[in-house]
């Protein structure tokens, strides 16, 4: 066959047709053509429209309320006023910082304990290091009650012990919330500086001991500033979440908090004092992300050094071993407490705990009830099809900002991406108050309906607090697929959406499953935004754990506090699974604290 | 017959500021032609490419098939079949299952489906690879794989994206003369990217040679190589001395200009040389088409030896004419020659070229 060319000539080839005046070019007249310039909006205006809806208007709304009566009155207390305002801040604020000390030295510590040492039971505690730090918020800030606080385990156990007239070591008031703090936000640091260890070029380190450096000097010299940025990124993450914490206080009585504030005016009708809380704490959110994102931004232009992971080193001192598993035995149970605390409370008789160490009568009544009687297990059924709800919205929703903010062009990309993080960085206690400042009356985003009272406003609330997990875990797998994939798929003929759906939806399965089993989790455990917006027909598994404890149905409440713990549990080990080697577990913790 | 036209195709990205990525390009291609766009790195190849395909659109001029046009047609509405350079196999399909993804939104039926995919496997030489799996492949089969999943919808045109930069320099040349077999087989337009010169010649039909966005020549390898349109064409292509030498006379399609020994000759040129007496017009002169002789030799020109590689077919030298290094490959030197040697160098006056600058 010939392939001879049709045009041999030197030179350029002039144009076939020769149309003098050309007409306009063709426009495409129908249907979506995913590379128009336009297209990327039409994907986006929708997605924009609900962040902006649910997650920024709301915001707005607050702030409205919080200067709606008495102007910025409000605001000047936390200035000048010698009250609750101001103690409350400069104790949220103390909290904070001494929670980021704590966790940060039991955070690092453990770090280099784990990466850099091998002894006896060290694969045991990496693999359980993560448990306290995954409880839903409140089973888990119960569960160091009933360890830690007067009428606590050990202090009760140490006073039989030794005889005391008191409980020994109890844990009271800010103590207790910092004990809380420290075992739930320590794995920021652990996780952040492991990351920093494992990915440390150990032959730095030796260079420097090498040209004579004490290990002092090595510590402040090399090892410190190597780990800065991930010590910095952690601190920013500990403080934050501190100031959002409201279980802790809650349960150890600490009412001068920002979040319980918000709570205590909430419960008391002055709705606008608890916006303007909300709204310094929505403040504090914002700064925080945009000084997360400046500093993230800022470290990447330093590139970790890659090398063989570093060797550990063996404890050979006797002393050192025996005091190595010693260390280990003690680790193990501090962290595997938590759960059993409330695996074996689950099996008490409600009301027969008052004074011993641990409950003395057992019973599976607690599971039979919580599962049998109608008025027990509707709190579970709630709870379950308002999770369900949120985390399909949080699939469809965040799966397309993921898609949009990786993978379209168009203006405005930045400003998506920190809308959805936002939804993250502000605590649930301000989501909760915003969606009441917001949706009290009817309003173009709730169709005009009021939803404050009804049932939709749980399922959006959860929907605001984890739609950014989905779009974390989805745009992550995103990352990690080439474009070109998809763009194949269009050249073999597929329109976009079918393209979409075939190869790049399907292959971001894994990570959307995973986000979206995280989601689903978190709503189930979801407790500090449901506490302030839920009916007696809405209530979910935690506020009824709430109730139960105030009535002093202990058994019942550790008994539902199990279903979310074993739900948890396994939904873990699932993602595990299904992204390789524990990577869910970790980015569990992240979302989880 | 005339089946890929670019007239005047321009593509501005809207973040890189005011430079053109690919800028006025006019190009037409016959049916069955293998045509080849090359150029050094970010010439505009890719971008050009990914114009005919449908995943950018031109920020102005034209595109078409055949008579339609397709400018601003969707990539999927395009029926085009393009072999990406890091292959973009589905990765959770099987060999036969990527094949088979074409023809599935063809709607083409089950029988025909599996006698074509059989068909498309056993020209790449995969027959019985159909359920494998994608990273069970080779980097050459994964390459084949490609290939069979863009020929299999017997598209109208295939689109080769340096496909064959991801494989080791033997395989290559193998499957360089495989694509090129497959192609005149189906007697498919093809239209391939790449930035190998010797790739290029080895392949095409014709050549479009591109530099920062433009198109500096369009023609037959052998037409590249002896008649480049201009300098930059000249040293892409293989390796080529340009000189600057005064022009004594120009007539149509020969210039006469002065040699740096006071002598002259006449050297061809395109007819738009535009030369006119006084000028300095720019020669193309390839080290293989220089020789080494005597100083004394009539017309040759004066020279002192800078460089000597010997390379056993050839042995490539620098000679200084006039203070201006000249690249010579020459196949037989007298032995000894070295560093510092005065020699002269014959000039073969047929294949010097005038080129623009
Ligand atoms: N999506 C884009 N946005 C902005 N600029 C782009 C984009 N794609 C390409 N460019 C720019 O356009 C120019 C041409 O790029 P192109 O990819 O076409 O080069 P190329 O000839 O294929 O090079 P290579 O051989 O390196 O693949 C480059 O300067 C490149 O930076
Ligand atoms: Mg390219």
């Amino acid at each position: 066959m010939s392939t001879i060319p049709a045009t041999p000539s030197a030179a350029t080839v002039p144009p076939v047709t020769q149309d003098p005046a050309p007409p306009p070019a063709a426009r495409p007249r129908r249907g979506l053509n995913a590379n128009s310039p336009w297209f990327p909006y039409l994907l986006v205006f929708p997605l924009a429209l609900i962040l902006f809806g649910y997650v920024v208007q709301p915001m707005f709304a607050t702030f409205a309320e919080s200067v709606g009566v008495d102007g910025v009155a409000n605001y000047t207390e936390f200035v000048t006023g010698s009250g609750v305002a101001r103690s409350a801040l400069l104790t949220s604020l103390g909290i904070s910082a001494a929670s980021v000390l704590l966790c940060g030295i039991v955070g690092v510590a453990m770090a280099f304990l784990l990466k850099r040492f091998s002894f006896p039971g060290r694969r045991l505690i990496e693999a359980i290091i993560l448990v306290p730090a995954a409880l839903p918020p409140l089973i888990g800030a119960i569960s160091f009650q009933l360890l830690y606080s007067e009428t606590g385990i050990l202090p009760r156990g140490l006073q039989q012990l030794l005889g005391t007239e008191n409980p020994v070591l109890p844990f009271t008031g800010i103590a207790g919330v910092l004990v809380v703090h420290t075992f739930t936000m320590y794995p920021f640091f652990y996780l952040a500086a492991s990351a920093a260890l494992v990915g440390m070029d150990p032959s730095v380190e030796e260079a420097a001991y090498n040209l004579g450096a004490s290990r002092v000097r090595v510590w402040r010299t090399v090892l410190l500033p190597m780990l800065t940025p991930a010590l910095v990124s952690a601190s920013l993450l500990v403080f934050m979440t501190s100031l959002a914490s409201y279980t802790a206080p809650l349960l150890f009585g600490v009412d001068r908090t920002m979040t319980m504030q918000i709570y205590i005016n909430r419960t008391n009708g002055d709705l606008p004092m608890a916006s303007t809380y909300a709204s310094v704490l929505a403040v504090a959110s914002v700064l925080f992300l945009l000084g997360m994102r400046w500093y993230e931004g800022r470290r990447s232009y330093r590139s970790q050094s890659k090398g063989v992971a570093s060797h550990r080193r063996e404890i050979t001192n006797p002393f050192g071993k025996w005091l190595a598993l010693l260390a280990s035995v003690l680790a193990t149970m501090v962290l595997l407490a938590p759960v059993a605390t409330i695996a074996l409370v689950a099996f008490s008789r409600d009301g027969s705990w008052t004074t011993e160490v641990i409950p003395s009568e057992y019973t599976t009544a607690n599971f039979v009830t919580i599962f049998s009687d109608p008025g027990a297990y509707r709190p579970i059924l709630n709870s379950l099809q308002m999770s369900l709800l949120a985390t399909v919205g949080c699939v469809v929703v965040g799966v397309l900002i993921a898609y949009a903010v990786r993978r379209l062009d168009f203006r405005g990309r930045g400003l998506l991406d920190v809308a959805v993080m936002l939804a993250w960085a502000l605590p649930g206690t301000v989501v909760a108050i915003n969606l009441i400042s917001a949706f009290s009356t009817g309003n173009a985003f709730s169709f005009g309906q009021v939803l404050i009272g009804t049932f939709w406003i749980m399922p959006l609330a959860y929907f605001v607090r984890f739609l950014p997990l989905v779009f974390r875990s989805s745009s992550a797998t995103l990352a990690q697929i080439d474009p070109s994939l998809e763009e194949a798929a269009r050249n073999l003929g597929a329109p976009w959406w079918r393209a979409f759906g075939t190869v790049t939806l399907r292959l971001m399965l894994p990570g959307v499953l995973a986000g979206a089993l995280l989601a689903f989790v978190n709503g189930v455990g979801e407790f500090v935004a449901s506490v302030l917006i839920y009916t007696s027909e809405t209530a979910p598994i935690s506020v009824e754990i709430n109730n139960r404890m105030y009535s002093f149905e202990v058994g019942t409440a550790a008994a539902y506090g199990m279903l979310q713990v074993v739900l948890i549990f396994v939904v873990m080990v699932f993602s595990g699974r299904l992204q390789n080697g524990g990577r869910a577990t970790r980015e569990a913790a992240k979302w989880t604290a | 017959m005339i089946d890929v036209t670019l007239e005047s195709v321009s593509k501005r990205f809207a973040r890189a500021g005011d430079t053109a990525a690919v800028d006025d390009v006019d190009i037409s291609i016959a049916a069955g032609e293998f045509f080849t766009l090359l150029g050094p790195s970010g010439c505009g190849k890719t971008t050009t490419l990914r114009m005919v395909a449908g995943f950018y659109f031109p920020t102005s001029g034209r595109i078409r098939f055949g008579t339609e046009d397709v400018t601003h047609r969707p990539p999927n509405k395009r029926d085009t079949g393009m072999v990406f350079q890091n292959y973009a196999l589905f990765p959770h399909m099987s060999v036969a299952q990527n094949v088979a993804y074409g023809l599935k939104i063809r709607k083409v039926g089950r029988a025909e489906s599996a006698r074509r995919i059989e068909e498309a496997l056993g020209q790449v030489h995969l027959a019985g690879y159909g359920d494998r799996r994608i990273d069970q492949l080779s980097g050459g089969q994964q390459q084949r794989v490609a290939l069979a999943r863009a020929l299999v919808i017997r598209p109208r045109t295939l689109l080769l994206d340096e496909p064959l930069s991801n494989l080791d320099a033997k395989l290559r040349e193998e499957t360089r003369v495989e694509i090129r077999r497959i192609q005149q087989e189906a007697g498919t337009t093809a239209i391939y990217v790449t930035h190998d010169q010797s790739e290029a010649m080895a392949m095409s039909d014709r050549i479009a040679v591109m530099e920062s966005g433009r198109v500096r020549q369009i023609g037959a390898p052998q037409e590249i190589y002896h008649r480049p349109a201009t300098a930059f064409v000249a040293r892409f292509i293989g390796r080529s001395n340009v000189l600057s030498l005064p022009v004594v006379t120009a007539a149509a399609e020969t210039v006469t200009v002065g040699l740096p020994d006071g002598s002259e000759t006449a050297v061809a040129a395109p007819a738009d040389h535009g030369l006119r007496a006084g000028d300095t017009a720019l020669v193309s002169v390839r080290p293989e088409h220089l020789g080494l002789t005597s100083t004394t030799e009539a017309g040759a020109l004066p020279g002192r030896v800078t460089e000597v590689e010997f390379t056993g077919m050839a042995t490539n030298l620098v000679v200084e004419v006039a203070g201006e290094p000249v690249q010579v490959a020459a196949i037989d030197v007298p032995d000894g020659i070295t560093v510092g040697d005065q020699v002269g160098l014959r000039l073969n006056r047929d294949r010097m070229w005038v080129v623009r600058p």
